[in-house]
């Protein structure tokens, strides 16, 4: 028979609706309204899991997102999900889960061997069992051997989204007092986001059998659900978790699709308030053989019932603490399960509720507690056993529910550093501290019982319509006609010795005796105690657990609960997908890429593109059949033997300008900046106040008081952020503005011999000739039809002109210089090939030859910086004596002795007497390549006191390689830069 | 993530600022003149205070404008912000 367990009538699942799925192969049905978990137990199917460390059989414990048992595999292929706890998924038509432990299938585990010798795996068993030969040994055979499930290796297919959300209120759980005070608060005309993270709203008003003002509780909920859909501004969002509350408010919230493009939504929410009605999670109970399945706590079993129509089984005994499970009991009863016993831990039970269920003919049981329980697959027997440890009978069951009492759901209130104490009245954790920007209403304000929670919805929502400054409205109440039975007072946790185990975390099978251990051994301070026995670290945090784990603390050490603490809650509050976090942000739309404006001739040319810093230039431009590095020497040798024309575009262009524009950059730069004249161009480095170089390039004077400064392209943005706090913060009597122009121009580099024989005939208005326009100066004049500026400076140690034009005419101008230079072998290259024409020149590229410790001295420009008497950015650290100290690091050459060894940059270099290790390094390669030009091996270094150590040979090291080099001048072509004279 | 009372733009996420240090730091009047401790103490040392703390942000991706604003540094509540001013001084 199809869903034996199943009653004939009652529930909100839709009967006409049936969805077959399978489940460890198995082929089952359920119905739509249903989730895994309650269509699985409406097959009488309990066994659904295999513990995390002694691969013992678990069930299904609870009906939400606290379920610490039954995590399943969800989804094949690339949509296989691991760890989704059953109780959470919608059950959909299809679907296929499973046990994600076990092997070589679920129902028989060799993993069990962990059970049967459990005695050898206590808590912290690897710390102290894996030392020896060392952890990397067994690693790989523990990482085999644990985990939870496996992620899929596919590229997710599914889509997610993000959305961002401003709003004056965040209600959080759609309960009874989530619902009452949204209500209030839509009335009174706030923006209202109301996030619940069951698909239906109603929170336990769907689970018990209740009546509002005379009416079922799901007319109520039904109402004011269309009421707050038809309030503009108000935002419902059910299959929605509040996973994180952060700094000042910020929320993020996860929403499950259904029936959507997308699977899951990533809300980042504003709220100016945030409302708390979480409600409350029942804890489980503390006894011999706790863990196996049928055993449940009693709302779930409740929940199952009147929410879903599934018997949890045919024969129930309930054990508990509170008077919340004799409404299970109740429930049950009236639903014909036969309910075997009642076993309360309290020695007084309510006379009211001794007379309901004596009246059902249930036998009450109190002062006593469960002593033991049988069954391998499933419960099948409990002893029954009084305060002293005597034997009160057995019972034969298939179904125990269990209740440890309430804790409320404050984990959102703890993102937000807000304080818990211990109240011992309903001996639950309860906000001692509301932190700035919560109200709290239901369970978590304190107030138990469905009319406390109505009332203090209305009364949380009407405090925070007047702290916005709304007025709130006037509302009736509805009066609970009908309501479920409270928790009351709840008993004490008993922790009795057993020869049986006894878990205080189901998850990480976590036993009593762990916790004995864990004290024995002196991690008795709760967070010490949480990372020793690893209690409340599971994918749901001890969210049924954490309550017994501190009870057992506080019992084994002799405190009091409230002297435990507790532990730290910290987001996300369920687990979350890498999928809703990342949302659309991979791959293509990882990062915004840049394009340089002349691109689209690049693509053209056959050019290889690379991520530089965002931009995506041309590595290099191979022909067809070349290889990239044939290109890249092909390109450099046409530099220094004809011409070619370089991209240099994303180059970080800043406009200075003012009456005090070369006092501003005179007191930045460390060289002069008075003293250059209108049309000239000079190089220099920019310091912090450190006095480390943060970046360096050319300035150029347009005019007594108009520079253009040159930054790298990737230190654009800091030397902008820099030139804005002086203006702004340091020196606002300078009369000065800076402005970013790099993305207004392209800027393309012709240089090589012939460079001048390409620019003469295409340059109209302006002379090109080395006396007119000599090396570091500037011109302007027409390139066809277009305004061009022309500098002369040079990265290649050729004569180079730099052409800067309108970003517009990018392309066009490109385009002409190919074109017109044809004759002449014009060749486009690339950064690859313009690294290694000034490493040739030894021009250091900064970023690689220099580091967050290089000042100007390790680089050769000591005695510029020494001779400038006025002030500028970094000047007085350069006379620290850390930066005065003779063996600090210098930039060198370097040269491998053997002619055919290539060096490595990233190569460990030492000076004296290498066959001694390990010592101290005496610096690195930081370049290095083979230069087509003089047909061998260059590099250069930063070297310990390296400019007086020239000439002499050092080792260098690279991965367990050695090496002989040689340090040198850092200039290896043309030290008298007399090519970019002409 | 902060939320960052820009006195010109409003309340605006943490993304779109730079930090600054601290509001109000007196560079040495004449830098060569100071002592490597003074310098020292004008590089490196910062107050850590629990409570408020005046400091620097720089509104990057909005108006671009630099300022100083008091955030309590246990509560990240920030007060009112307005320009720098007792920048380095000359």
């Amino acid at each position: 028979m199809s869903q034996p367990f199943r009653l004939r009538e009652g529930g909100r699942i839709d009967r006409s609706r049936r969805l077959d799925f399978r489940f460890n192969g198995r082929r089952l049905e359920g119905h739509a309204g249903d989730t895994l978990a309650s269509a699985l137990l409406a097959n009488g199917v309990h066994f659904v899991a295999r513990s995390f460390k002694y691969h013992r059989p678990r069930g299904i414990y609870t009906a939400g997102e606290e379920e610490p048992s039954a995590l399943v595999e969800v989804g094949t292929g690339d949509r296989r999900t691991p760890s989704c706890r059953a109780t959470q998924v919608p059950l959909t038509a299809g679907l296929t889960a499973r046990s994600q432990l076990g092997w070589p299938y679920p129902g028989f585990d060799l993993g069990r061997v962990f059970d049967f010798t459990h005695r050898l795996w206590p808590a912290g068993f690897y710390n102290k069992t894996f030392k020896w030969p060392g952890w990397n040994v067994w690693e790989p055979m523990i990482r085999r051997l644990a985990g939870l499930g496996h992620a899929p290796r596919e590229r997710d297919p599914d889509a997610y989204e993000q959305v961002n959300l401003h709003c004056d209120l965040l209600v959080c759980g759609a309960g009874p007092a989530g619902l009452a005070a949204a209500q209030v608060a839509a009335r009174a005309g706030l923006r209202v986001v109301l996030a619940e993270q069951d698909g239906d709203f109603g929170g336990t008003l769907n689970q018990d059998a209740i009546e509002l003002g005379g009416m079922p509780s799901g007319q109520w909920v039904a109402q004011v659900t269309q009421e707050l859909g038809a309030t503009p501004g108000v935002v419902l969002l059910p299959a929605t978790t509040v996973c994180g509350v952060y700094d000042h408010l910020v929320t993020t919230l996860l929403q499950r699709g259904e029936n959507t493009s997308w699977r899951e939504c990533l809300w980042i929410v504003r709220p100016r308030r945030i409302l708390l009605a979480t409600g409350a999670i029942e804890q489980g109970l503390v006894f011999p053989g706790n863990d196996r399945p049928g055993i449940m706590l009693a709302s779930a079993v409740r929940q199952y019932l009147n929410r879903y129509a599934v018997a949890c089984g045919r024969r129930v005994v309930i054990a508990t603490n509170n008077d919340s499970a004799y409404q299970t009991a109740l429930d049950c009863h009236r639903a014909g399960i036969e309910v075997a016993a009642i076993v309360d831990s309290r020695s007084e039970v309510r006379e009211e509720l001794r007379g309901a269920l004596q009246d059902a003919g249930v036998p009450v049981h109190p002062g006593s507690r469960i002593g033991a329980t049988r069954g391998g697959r499933r419960v099948r027997a409990v002893r029954i056993e009084g305060a002293d440890g005597s034997s009160r009978g057995g019972v034969a069951t298939d179904l125990l529910a269990v209740s440890g009492g309430w804790a409320p759901r404050v984990h959102l209130l703890c993102h937000a550093r807000g304080r818990l104490h211990y109240d011992p009245a309903q001996r639950c954790f309860v906000a001692a501290r509301v932190p700035y920007g919560f109200v709290l209403a239901g369970s978590v304000s304190g107030m138990a019982g469905l009319q406390t929670a109505l009332v203090s919805g209305v009364r949380a929502a009407r405090q925070a319509c007047r702290e916005l400054g709304f007025a709130p409205p006037s509302t009736e109440l509805p009066i609970a006609t009908r309501s479920a039975l409270e928790p009351g007072v709840t008993g004490e946790a008993v922790f009795a010795a057993s020869r049986q185990r006894q878990w205080i975390d189901l998850a990480h099978d976590v036993t009593l005796h762990d916790a004995e251990l864990a004290v024995r051994e002196g991690f008795d301070a709760v967070e010490h105690f949480k990372r020793f026995t690893t209690s409340g670290m599971a994918v749901d945090q001890g969210k049924t657990g954490n309550l017994n784990a501190f009870s057992a603390l506080a019992a084994i050490t002799g405190r009091a609960i409230e002297a435990i603490g507790t532990t730290t809650y910290r987001p996300p509050y369920v687990p979350m997908t890498l999928g809703a976090l990342a949302s659309a942000g991979y791959g293509e739309r990882f990062a915004p890429r840049r394009y340089l404006p002349a691109h689209v001739v690049h693509r053209h040319l056959g050019a290889h593109f690379q991520d530089y810093g965002g931009w995506q230039r041309p590595e290099c431009y191979p022909r067809e059949g070349e290889s990239p590095r044939a290109s890249i020497e092909r390109e450099c040798l046409a530099v220094r033997n004809g011409v070619g024309v370089f991209d240099n575009s994303p180059i970080g262009k800043i406009e200075v300008r003012g009456p005090d524009a070369a006092e501003f950059l005179h007191r930045v730069y460390l060289n002069d900046v008075h003293g250059l004249e209108t049309g000239c161009i000079r190089y220099g480095p920019i310091l912090n106040e450190n006095g480390v170089i943060i970046d360096d390039g050319v300035f150029a004077r347009l005019a007594p008081d108009h520079f253009l400064v040159n930054t790298t392209s990737g230190g654009l943005g800091r030397i902008l952020g820099l030139f804005e706090e002086l203006q702004q913060c340091d020196w606002p009597d300078l009369q000065v503005v800076t402005d970013d122009v790099t993305s207004k121009w392209a800027n393309f580099t012709v240089a090589g011999p012939l460079a001048r024989d390409l620019l003469a005939p295409l340059i109209r208005g302006l002379d090109l000739a080395p006396q007119a326009l000599p090396h570091m100066r500037l011109g302007t004049g027409f390139l066809g039809d277009l305004p061009v500026r022309v500098l002369r400076v040079s990265f290649s140690g050729e004569a180079s002109y730099e052409i800067n034009l309108p970003a517009d005419a990018a392309a066009q101008a490109l385009g002409l210089l190919l074109d017109k230079g044809e004759p002449l072998g014009v060749t486009p290259y690339g950064i690859e090939a313009l690294m290694l024409l000034r490493l040739e020149k030894g021009y250091l590229h900064f970023g690689t030859d220099t580091d967050g410790m290089t000042t100007p001295d390790d680089v050769g420009w000591g005695e510029i910086a020494r001779r400038k008497p006025a002030d500028f950015l970094g000047k007085r650290s350069l006379a620290r004596p850390g930066n005065l100290d003779p063996g600090r690091r210098q930039l060198v050459g370097i040269v491998p002795l053997a002619a055919d060894g290539p060096l490595t940059p990233g190569a460990h270099l030492l000076l004296g007497d290498s066959r001694r290790l390990p010592q101290p390094t005496d610096g690195w390669i930081t370049s290095a390549a083979w230069s087509p030009t003089l047909r061998r091996h260059i590099g250069l270094a930063l070297v310990r006191a390296g400019r007086s150590h020239l000439g002499e040979v050092v080792t260098a090291f690279d991965l367990g390689r050695r090496q002989a080099a040689r340090l040198v001048a850092p200039t290896f072509f043309d030290p008298q830069n007399e090519r970019l004279r002409t | 993530m902060l939320r960052i009372p820009c006195p010109w733009c409003g309340l605006r996420d943490q993304s779109e600022f730079r930090y600054g240090g601290p509001a109000e730091r007196q560079r040495p009047v004449r830098p060569d003149a100071a002592s490597n401790e003074e310098w020292s103490a004008y590089l490196f040392y910062r107050d850590n205070p629990r409570g408020e703390y005046r400091e620097r942000w720089w509104h990057e991706y909005g108006c671009r404008q630099w300022f100083a604003v008091t955030r309590d540094t246990v509560t990240h509540e920030f007060a009112p912000g307005g320009p720098v001013t007792g920048g380095r001084a000359e």
